[in-house]
């Protein structure tokens, strides 16, 4: 008889999804179906259970093919490059759990590697932004249950987050909100009539790379100043009556997205939208909220920050303390820059991901991936280790764009024999150890296994 | 004043991190001492020696010690870190970080310079005949402490981020700029003798920005209040006054609000 | 089997009245015992002060606050961490420390148990994540529970058996150690941008007060039985003249009994006094109050209180009192960071510098002091500085320099541009009271480790208690007469033994020891309307699903669990 498990995780957007239930065939061992989960959610937990996963790490040969080796083998070969690099890079996080990035600071830190995650080229303005400015913030649940304005700036959740509005943002019904959308009004600013946007009571087509004018023209008419007849594209009435509305709120929500982090000014974008949030704290309740991509890209900013103080862009090659300055130590300059001499890709794919320049000086180096799948990095790489899929095959700790740690459960094992990251970065950092004739400095009490969630309990 | 000369040799494979090239380290050391100052790249822990010749006679104390570099330094990263006084002339380009956290003295570099040029300044003097990459003269990051004394000058242009979160001194950047000039700024004074394309005094308190050329997009928070004539860099222009970030707060004396200045040239 | 004598100290133990006799503390493994074989490691005190590990009560340590304290603050890294020893982990940032940086530093002090002050519960996984990175250092967190929508509710009604069954279930849920309390009441308020600043300002939309909220968790916390009693942040925090409020939610103590199997005999721990003690209206009159407010605690047997010293540092504000940090925000336009919890709680962070050259900053230190100094109660008065608001913890080496030397206190106040208006508006500068290590140790060892209900593991060198020793640098019998050398003592221990294991060897870390985790396993009868409340709202109101709120067992690998049963 086929089971269900339920309460499960999806590892895939940044709204964490911990509803889905999943069918798992008799044996435990293949996903049948998966409900309450978004297209793309759905898509994640059956190509786990493709027959044509990789069970064995695949090591580069002189004549260009792939050969599988043993994972002994393969630590083996990512303790020696991380050991022989002067300044090598660990990049991603974008699929995995908190145990794995906090295995890998031991790694980084042991090896004098610089740390970086997928922030870096998606939301690493927001955190430029939150370091200058601060972060008036909240759960989910504050809006689902007290917002009665939600504004959307640069993103577009109906694609980007399918079920966000449904569960937290628009649509449900909470405890303050009974009447559920009817309650909120929505606005949208934005360049393109997305989905999003035409959900929205208002849409303000925001012309492209000037939302910064398009803030500062609401701080300003919310301090009783006059402004332009028009600024970035819109007409002064429509700001009018957006921050009317905005100012009006009993608790006010402002999400915003790439749109905001990956348009000119960046960070300062984000910034200006913080300190409009705080303005608007005075005459209502008002958070803000990155709207973070993967399901726990906010993971290795909130371990990285208990471990060493910085989210991302952490140059650990000093030895005794930790530098961090994006611009600098953020993993495109430093590929674009050529100021890295080994490079390993985990839970991301920086092949796709990266301008081409910086992964032709990468690929200059020992370029090593580390992911459950084929992608276009593990492709270029001297080695591919294939790990377990988090959130299918292995538990763990993640965190929701909100920054609340959601339990992932695990479903179904992983392929015989394949290993997790974390196992991958404990035995990397004890090779290591045993490479520098070191005494490894601390490995956490392992005794306890993790919640031994299968299927049928 | 006395002279220590130091000429690159060898280029690094990355980037040479040498937090030592500043009269405060070489003052009252002989040139094989020098030598013997720890520069890093990456991981790997060198000498100065390893790339720099080092000849010459260090002063006795940071403000009788000059260092001229007859090299290239497009590679090499904090030249002048924290130095209180003296000088130092790159007879080249520098990388990240020239002058970052100065205090005091003088640097000159003949070519262009990377990002973070006068990082968090306290004092001192910075003059770079080239260009400048971004964040100028800006705050580290989180500080809401920037530059708070000294004077930056590009003579070339500058990206963006200048001078941003500044409390003091001046940033003179001889042609254009690109996005951000003092941006959340509390004092100081920056002029822009070319063009800057926009977000000009973004969510600025205090201070003055001149800008000589045009701007491109003007911030909505900015509002022209006259027309006055003055000695800018000294040059006598009219000019656009401008006051804001009206969007943004400003402190109060004597029951009125003190706003940021924003010149422009009167078209 | 390993065996440790610590020889010829001068032991001060407050809890077995011991003050400055030589003598041995021998260690079998994890324990204090009576003596030990010939073959065990012998460590000479000899001329040296032995006193058992510190307990901090109140510390924001682990969590998701603290974290943003770390992640928005990249200056208070910047030049200011430590290099790290060789083989141990890095230490970054001052006045947030990492994980790392925080269980060394702790050991260093030799402190051997720390209490995280307010766990947001449905953070709790993260707490315990952080718990877990922190080496050395015991630790156990108290989830907060004042503004909790269930607890309002059944408060509410006086439902005390409900809320005791909700409370026993969420204290169990979070791997908690007792009941929080922070700005009942107002931190609710603050989903809607309000705050409740008076005993009997009502919860918008849920129509209880503060005074109700406090009197039913006291009355909970009785009826549960719990190792601590409830620690309460009072409302109004930092405003002047907001001694009355302290003085009124002190009062609802008044002829509550204390009940439970710990030893514990007070009812209410009341937090960072030191800002609950204003005086004046404004701060143009603001003074202290401390002795208003510790004339009275002193005579209330079922209050213990900590102090919240200012340190006068650059620190970092950080508190679950969300309306506060957004009012302190207004007054010094930094960073402002707030993170509300659904159905919770909520947390505000902000930058901030006691700078010696403003008056209220100087007062703020004296009332820190002054508290201290008027106790008349060193076993109900504990050292703290409710790190890292009115400082960072590794400054009690400072705060116990000027408890115990008034020219440490006098040559402090000549630094101040205002020495003569902060002299007027407190009474520090005719204090000449000067602690001793006796009445150090009660307030760092033996009274928190009483008042959190761990008197038997901690707190104390008697046999059969955890063997946490500390040797520190100091001739009990020549105390030095510069007071600098009393604050280097306490900094950097000579020796600490966490658990039987040398951690410490003259200021630098020697081993990660073992740490563990505390929680309370509070158990009541079942009760379905609790059950059928707790669902439901979990389907109605909560994002995350009931099934993955509870701390999995794997995250706190080390537990000591005490187990708490009710009766029916």
């Amino acid at each position: 008889m086929p089971k269900i498990v339920t309460d499960v995780g999806c590892p895939y957007c940044g709204a964490s999804c911990d509803d889905l239930e999943i069918l798992v065939s008799d044996d435990g061992k293949k996903i049948l179906e998966v409900y309450n989960a978004c297209a793309i959610g759905n898509e994640v937990f059956h190509h786990a259970s493709s027959p044509d996963r990789l069970k064995r790490p695949r090591l580069r040969q002189p004549d260009g093919t792939y050969q599988e080796i043993s994972y002994d083998e393969a630590v083996d070969y990512t303790a020696k490059v991380l050991l022989k690099a002067k300044k090598p890079l660990i990049y991603g996080f974008g699929s995995t759990n908190c145990e794995a990035m906090s295995a890998v600071g031991r790694v980084a830190e042991k090896s004098g590697a610089v740390l970086d995650n997928c922030a870096s080229i998606c939301h690493g303005p927001s955190f430029l932004a939150i370091f200058d400015n601060g972060y008036p913030s909240c759960t989910l649940g504050e809006v689902k249950n007290r917002a009665d304005v939600v504004v959307f700036w640069g993103c577009n959740p109906m694609h980007a987050h399918p079920r966000h509005t449904s569960r937290y943002s628009i649509f449900p019904r909470g405890f303050f909100t009974e009447k559920g959308q009817r309650q909120r009004k929505m606005i949208s600013i934005d360049p393109r009539e997305t989905e999003t946007a035409k959900l929205a009571d208002i849409h303000l087509m925001v012309q492209q790379g000037h939302d910064y004018e398009l803030f500062d023209a609401f701080r300003t008419v919310l301090r009783g100043h006059d402004i332009p007849d028009e600024v970035a594209g819109i007409r002064k009435e429509a700001i009018l009556e957006a921050a009317g509305i905005m100012k009006n709120a009993r608790f006010g929500m402002i999400f915003f997205g790439m749109g905001c982090t990956h348009t000119d000014g960046r960070n300062h974008n984000v910034d200006i939208a913080i300190s409009l949030t705080r303005d608007l704290n005075t005459v209502a309740k008002y958070s803000i909220m990155a709207m973070r991509g993967h399901y726990n890209i906010a993971g290795p900013g909130q371990v990285w920050s208990w471990q060493f103080g910085f989210p991302y862009c952490i140059d650990l090659t000093k030895g005794t303390h930790a530098h961090m300055n994006p611009g600098e130590t953020s993993s495109i300059d430093l590929a674009m820059r050529d100021e890295v001499d080994a490079f390993i890709n985990i839970g991301t794919d920086a092949g796709a991901h990266f301008p081409i320049d910086a992964v032709k000086h990468l690929r200059k180096h020992p370029f090593i991936t580390i992911d459950p799948n084929i992608c276009m990095a593990s492709e270029i790489s001297d080695l591919h280790i294939p790990v377990a899929v988090v959130g299918v095959e292995e538990a763990g700790v993640v965190y929701r764009m909100d920054n609340v740690p959601i339990q992932f459960k695990k479903v179904v094992d992983p392929p015989e024999g394949v290993i997790s990251d974390e196992q991958l970065f404990d035995r990397v950092y004890l090779r290591i150890c045993e490479l520098t004739e070191t005494e490894p400095t601390w490995i956490p009490a392992k005794g306890h296994a993790k919640a031994p969630v299968t299927a049928g309990q | 004043m006395a002279t220590v000369t130091l000429t690159p040799y060898k280029t690094p494979e990355l980037f040479l991190e040498c937090t030592t090239i500043t009269p405060d380290a070489f003052c009252g050391k002989a040139p094989q001492e020098i030598a013997e100052l720890e520069v890093r790249e990456g991981k790997t822990k060198l000498r100065m020696g390893d790339y720099f010749h080092v000849e010459g006679k260090a002063g006795k104390t940071p403000e009788e010690t000059e260092i001229q570099i007859l090299g290239d330094c497009t590679r090499v990263k904090y030249i002048g870190f924290k130095m209180t006084g003296g000088a130092i002339t790159v007879n080249g380009n520098a990388d990240m970080y020239v002058g970052g956290w100065m205090k005091g003295g003088k640097i000159h570099v003949t070519g262009n310079v990377h990002s973070f040029c006068g990082i968090a300044m306290e004092g001192g003097e910075i003059l770079v005949d080239g260009k400048a990459e971004n964040y100028v003269g800006c705050a580290y990051r989180g500080d809401w402490r920037g530059m708070r004394g000294g004077t930056i000058r590009i003579r070339g242009s500058a990206g963006n981020d200048i001078g941003t979160f500044m409390l003091g001194g001046t940033i003179i950047i001889e042609k254009n700029a690109f996005i951000h000039v003092s941006t959340h700024a509390e004092g100081g004074t920056i002029i822009i003798k070319g063009n800057v394309e926009g977000r000009v005094g973004g969510q600025m308190v205090k201070g003055d920005i001149y800008v000589l050329g045009e701007v491109q997009y003007m911030l909505p928070g900015f509002q022209k209040i006259e027309q006055v004539e003055k000695e800018v860099d000294g040059a006598k222009v009219k000019l656009d006054h401008y006051i804001g970030d009206l969007g943004e707060r400003h402190p109060k004396s004597k029951g009125k609000e003190i706003y940021a200045n924003l010149f422009v040239r009167a078209t | 089997m390993a065996e440790i004598l610590v020889k010829n100290g001068y032991v001060i133990d407050p809890a077995q009245k011991i003050d400055g006799d030589v003598a041995d503390v021998a260690i079998r493994d994890d324990k204090i015992v009576e003596s030990v074989s010939s073959g065990a490691r012998v460590i000479d005190a000899r001329g040296k002060v032995v006193m058992a590990g510190a307990l901090d009560v109140h510390a924001h340590v682990a969590g998701p606050k603290v974290n943003v304290g770390r992640l928005f603050r990249p200056e208070d890294k910047l030049f200011k961490s430590p290099e790290a020893q060789p083989n141990y982990r890095v230490e970054m940032g001052f006045s947030v420390p990492s994980t790392f940086k925080t269980g060394y530093d702790y050991a260093r002090m030799g402190y051997a148990f720390v209490m995280e002050a307010a766990m947001p519960p449905l953070h709790s996984p993260h707490v315990h994540e952080e718990i877990h990175d922190t080496p050395i250092i015991d630790q156990a967190a108290l989830p907060v529970f004042a503004n909790n929508w269930f607890v309002l509710e059944y408060l509410k009604k006086g439902e005390i058996e409900n809320s005791a069954a909700y409370v026993a279930w969420l204290i169990r849920a979070t791997k908690g150690y007792g009941i929080k309390l922070v700005n009942p009441g107002g931190t609710e308020a603050w989903g809607w941008g309000l705050n409740c600043l008076k005993l009997d300002d009502p919860v918008p939309f849920f129509d209880v007060t503060p005074a109700e909220i406090i009197t039913g968790l006291m009355k909970t916390n009785e009826y549960l039985g719990l190792p601590h009693s409830i620690h309460i942040h009072q409302n109004s925090l930092g405003d002047p003249g907001n001694y009355t409020v302290t003085l009124d939610s002190l009062k609802l103590a008044k002829g509550m009994k204390a009940k439970n199997k710990f030893g514990r005999t007070q009812v209410m721990h009341s937090t960072h006094l030191q800002f609950h003690s204003y005086g004046g209206d404004s701060w143009a009159n603001f003074e202290s109050k401390a002795k208003d407010v510790m004339n009275y605690v002193n005579q209330q047997k079922n209050i213990t209180i900590d102090l919240g010293c200012v340190t006068l540092d650059e620190t970092t504000t950080m508190t679950a009192d969300g309306p506060f940090e957004h009012h302190l925000n207004a007054l010094n336009h930094l960073k402002w960071a707030n993170t509300d919890v659904e159905l919770e709680t909520a947390a505000g962070v902000v930058p901030y510098i006691y700078d010696k050259d403003i008056k209220v900053c100087g007062i703020q230190w004296a009332i820190g002091l002054e508290l201290g100094l008027f106790t008349k109660d060193c076993m109900r008065t504990f050292i703290t500085t409710d790190h890292p608001n009115a400082g960072p913890f590794f400054r009690y080496p400072r705060v116990i320099k000027w408890l115990m030397s008034q020219k440490a206190r006098e040559a402090t106040l000549e630094t101040f541009k205002h020495r003569d208006k902060v002299i007027d508006a407190t009474e520090i500068h005719g204090i000449d009271r000067e602690l001793t290590l006796y009445e150090i140790a009660q307030m760092t060892r033996a009274g928190p480790a009483k008042a959190l209900g761990l008197a038997g593991m901690y707190g104390s060198l008697a046999p059969g208690m955890d063997a946490n020793v500390a040797v520190f640098n100091l001739d009990y019998k020549k105390m030095p007469s510069n007071p600098e050398k009393i604050e280097q003592a306490f900094q950097r221990a000579l020796w600490f033994i966490k658990s039987g294991e040398i951690v410490v060897k003259d200021g630098e870390i020697t081993s990660h020891g073992n740490k563990r985790t505390l929680w309370v396993n509070a158990k009541v009868k079942e009760n379905p309307q609790v059950v059928r409340d707790i669902h439901e709202k979990f389907i109605k109101d909560y994002t995350v699903n009931l099934d993955n709120y509870p701390v999995r067992d794997y995250l706190a690998p080390n537990p000591f669990v005490i187990d708490v049963d009710v009766e029916a």
